[in-house]
């Protein structure tokens, strides 16, 4: 009866839930790197405050828990709602699948778990704790982080190359061998791939606010150490990734040649493809159109063995409901230019540090270094945002790649457009809410910078009377 | 005692940890919401606060673990029960990204008018999630959710006696749960005023319970006969078992004997839960599907079972030193320069 007069406001399921899925993931990713990298970079420094008796260092490390404290919440909550959205979007893709796309995320709870457990305990416990045993409940923190990653991003590799199971005439899952689950043979490269994404977007987000500290003037020790360490930790990562990205690449050139013809915008099959920076594929998917073509380039970086000879297999190659459509596969190569480009200058902004540390002893003083360094966050971010939609979109049409289509998938629930706005709404209010809640934080913990010499750390509080109270 | 049976009793051991401990958080939320002004909800409010805090992220992990066996072993029922009851799991999700963002942020700002807007946020998000998720309980226990792809009523399937019973029952549970707690706390924390304040509302809150929860079992006798059913015969000695200690838990509180007080608390609601896993034996969702019949192959049982052995032999003990440090005082403070007390 109710549910008659809500009919005029059915509208069909599907691109609403692909669009509600593809918003609260790419909320969740932002803040997926702090949960995984900031706890290493706070022990960095809290090892240092430790050992050398830096006390900037430790009151940093101390500043971030609190600050990881509130993105952990966030991420916690917004990864909560993923785990709903897979049934509320997609219930026969869980119906039918769960007995073995689950099995990772099984996994991954354990992983959790221990991370928030720890997590609690660490940001809990600088006040009463002694140093090094509190310094270690920090460490299952990070081995959890990396853990947890891997286990997600083997649901997702299993999404690209869905394996380990078996199947009976009706198509229903009859055997899984969980182990070939989560090793399926796109996980290695894509977890590691986002593992080291993870320490990039990290550490440049943290970076970056320090380095907009110091462009304000603010120039102590303190800011200092609290650039060089998240900035290094980037700078580090950011030529690994480049290895394992190429690698990457030449993995889904072998393995999914269909997602790599939307990467590299190759219309037809053949030898000697150029690599196309920016371009479009004309509306019927015949002709790239605009761009700057480097010759051979695309054919050479997915063999070099073979160099331009190497053949790659274009859009004609495959069947047209079986490949991203015309208007994906643009999304997709855009996408890539922008993470590749993003990812090569973020390359060269951690080989101008790392030259500088070579010759300086010292990072580089001038303004444009910390200008550009104060945004390299925000790039970093696009990056990583770029790469989903590279593997997401690419995967389109199917949901399970060879098995199952997305439009097989969703929900028949015709209310999913209100769902879709309600999260929209909420989450853009939770995600300034949560930046504002940042700001105010370093602000005060600004005005308070006179008090921290009376409430030292590891020892007893300075206002026992209010532990009680708390 | 087949595989399949093993992983249905390790997803009811979830659920039954996010009812004790999940529980309890949400029904802090709810003494927070009734604590009345600014001035006047101050202590019980910083109270709720101290308790809280560290543990909460922790206690949540529990729901995130029962709707993953859920999903991974048995996918139908996952997907069953998504499909139909669409509508309060999505006001869940809501309620848990409102409540869990709110309350983080809460303990990160000092001025007390944004610390109010937080924490009603907070507050009334912790009485939402759990009427949802009793709402749920509610529909899948009385039968109102198909199997086999068909898709339930989007809305009498959770708005029914069964689901209002479940749903205003989870709330009340919560509060009494927590009002246990937080009795237990103060006396440790040496605020005896405090500590009658939750005494009296731990009381109020465990009678309700008892009561609604008599009322139920008359609902579900014309609304969800299978439970019904299955409550006065292979549960019943639950339902006594849990009558028994919520019946113990009151009578320790009024002689304040709260250590006891807690654990019988804790041993009503663990009954409650267990107790209706009983009685929809050998059903997941009574009269459509049955355990076994929506079990993953054994492959994938067989791995779920792995990851709760290697859950307990890592998450356990880590589990212990939180509460074990927790109730030691030994995480008062997060970073030491803390900021003024809430309300100040
Ligand atoms: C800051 C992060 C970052 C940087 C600098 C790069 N990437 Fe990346 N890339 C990602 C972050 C990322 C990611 C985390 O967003 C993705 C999405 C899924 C994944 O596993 O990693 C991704 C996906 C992704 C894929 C698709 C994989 C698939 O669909 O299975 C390829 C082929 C590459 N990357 C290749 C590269 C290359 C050649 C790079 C060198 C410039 C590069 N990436 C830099
Ligand atoms: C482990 C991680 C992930 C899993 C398991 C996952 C799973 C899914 C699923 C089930 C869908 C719906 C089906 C489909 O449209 O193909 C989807 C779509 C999508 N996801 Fe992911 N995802 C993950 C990470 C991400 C991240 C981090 C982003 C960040 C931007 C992202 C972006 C998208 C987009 C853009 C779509 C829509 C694709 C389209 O319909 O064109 N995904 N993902
Ligand atoms: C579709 C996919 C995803 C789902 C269902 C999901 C689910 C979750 C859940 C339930 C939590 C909260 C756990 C807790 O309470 O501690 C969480 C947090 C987290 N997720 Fe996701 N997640 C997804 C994608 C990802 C991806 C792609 C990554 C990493 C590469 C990731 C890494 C993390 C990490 C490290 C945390 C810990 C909390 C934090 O630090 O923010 N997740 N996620």
């Amino acid at each position: 009866m109710l549910s008659d007069l809500l009919t005029p406001l059915a509208v069909n399921p599907l691109p609403w839930a692909r669009a509600q899925m593809a918003f609260t993931l790419a909320f969740h990713i932002i803040l997926v790197p702090l949960g995984v990298s900031w706890a290493a970079m706070a022990l960095i420094a809290n090892y240092r405050g430790i050992k050398h008796d830096d006390a900037d260092a430790l009151l940093l490390a101390q500043r971030w828990s609190k600050y990881m404290a509130v993105t952990f919440a966030v991420g916690a909550v917004t990864g909560t709602v993923l785990t709903f959205e897979f049934g509320l979007l997609w219930p026969k893709f869980m119906g039918r699948w769960g007995d073995a796309f689950g099995v990772p995320f099984a996994l991954e709870g354990l992983f959790f778990f221990t991370e928030a457990i720890f997590v609690a305990i660490y940001i809990y416990g600088w006040r009463r704790l002694k140093p090094w045993p509190h310094f270690w409940t920090g460490i299952p923190i990070v081995i959890a982080g990396i853990g947890g990653s891997v286990s997600v991003i083997a649901a997702n590799a299993w999404m690209n190359q869905p394996q380990g199971f078996t199947l009976n005439s009706a198509g229903e899952i009859i055997d899984v061998d969980p182990l070939a689950v989560i090793f399926n043979k796109a996980m290695p490269l894509e977890a590691a791939h986002m593992v080291v994404a993870a320490y990039i977007v990290g550490g440049f987000l943290v970076a970056s606010v320090y380095a907009f500290g110091m462009l304000r003037g603010r120039n102590d020790r303190y800011h200092r150490i609290g650039f060089i360490i998240p900035f290094t930790v980037a700078a580090i990562a950011v030529p690994i990734q480049m290895g394992v990205g190429d690698q990457l690449a030449r993995w889904v050139y072998q393995n999914e040649p269909e997602k790599f013809a939307a990467i590299e915008l190759v219309p037809k099959t053949g030898d000697d493809v150029p690599e196309t920076l920016l371009g479009r594929l004309n509306a019927d998917g015949t002709k790239v159109e605009g761009g700057i073509p480097i010759p051979g380039l695309a054919s050479i970086l997915s063999d070099p063995g073979t160099g331009t000879g190497t053949v790659v297999q274009g859009r004609d190659a495959f069947p047209e409901d079986e490949q991203p459509t015309v208007r994906q596969a643009n999304t997709v190569h855009l996408a890539w230019d922008v993470m590749v480009g993003l990812g090569t200058f973020l390359f060269l902004l951690s080989a101008w540090y790392a030259l500088s540390w070579l010759f300086r002893r010292d990072y580089p003083r001038s303004k444009w270094f910390l200008r550009i360094a104060s945004i390299s966050g925000i790039l970093a971010v696009i990056t990583m945002e770029a790469g989903w939609v590279v593997t997401e979109v690419g995967r389109q049409p199917w949901i399970v790649r060879n098995y199952m289509k997305v439009e097989d998938a969703a929900t028949g629930n015709t209310g999913v457009w209100i769902t879709f706005l309600a999260v929209v709404g909420i989450y853009s209010v939770v995600g300034v809410t949560t930046i504002l809640v940042l700001r105010g934080m370093s602000r005060r913990f600004r005005e308070e910078a006179g008090d921290d010499e009376t409430d030292v750390p590891y020892g007893p509080s300075a206002r026992p009377e209010e532990v009680g109270a708390r | 005692m087949t595989l399949a049976d093993a992983v249905a009793i390790v997803l009811f051991f979830g659920v039954t940890a996010y009812a004790i401990f999940g529980g309890a958080d949400f029904g802090a939320g709810f003494w927070d919401l009734v604590a009345g002004g600014a001035e006047r909800g101050e202590r019980p409010r910083a109270l709720i606060d101290h308790s809280i805090g560290p543990v909460w992220e922790a206690n949540h992990v529990w729901l995130i673990f029962a709707l993953v066996v859920l999903w991974t072993a048995f996918a139908e029922a996952f997907a069953s029960i998504t499909l139909t009851l669409f509508v309060p799991l999505t006001l869940a999700a809501f309620g848990i990204v409102l409540r869990g963002s709110s309350f983080a942020f809460r303990k990160a700002v000092f001025r007390t008018r944004d610390q109010r807007n937080f924490g009603a946020a907070f507050a009334l998000s912790s009485v939402l999630v759990p009427y949802c998720m009793g709402a749920v309980a509610g529909a899948i226990a009385a039968g109102r959710v198909p199997s086999g792809g068909k898709t339930g009523d989007p809305v009498t399937s959770w708005v029914n006696p069964t689901s209002i019973v479940g749903g205003v029952l989870a709330v009340t549970v919560c509060a009494y749960l927590s009002a246990v707690y937080l009795t237990w706390d103060a006396k440790r924390l040496d605020d005896p005023e405090m500590e009658a304040y939750f005494r009296r509302r731990a009381i109020g809150a465990g009678v309700a319970a008892g009561v609604i929860a008599a009322l139920g079992i008359v609902v579900f006798y014309s609304d969800a006969r299978y439970l019904f059913d299955g409550l006065v015969s292979r549960a019943l000695p639950l339902v006594i078992l849990s009558g028994l200690c919520g019946v113990g838990s009151l009578v320790l509180l009024v002689r304040r004997a709260n250590h006891g007080a807690r654990l019988l608390s804790v041993g009503a609601v663990a009954s409650v839960v267990v107790g209706w896993g009983v009685a929809q034996w050998p059903y997941l969702l009574p009269e459509s599907l049955k355990v076994d019949q929506a079990a993953a192959p054994e492959g994938t049982l067989g791995a779920v079972l792995v990851v709760f052995a290697l859950a307990a032999v890592i998450i356990l003990p880590s589990l212990a030193l939180l509460y074990v440090l927790d109730q030691k005082s030994l995480l008062a403070g997060e970073g030491v320069d803390e900021g003024p007390a809430p309300g100040d």
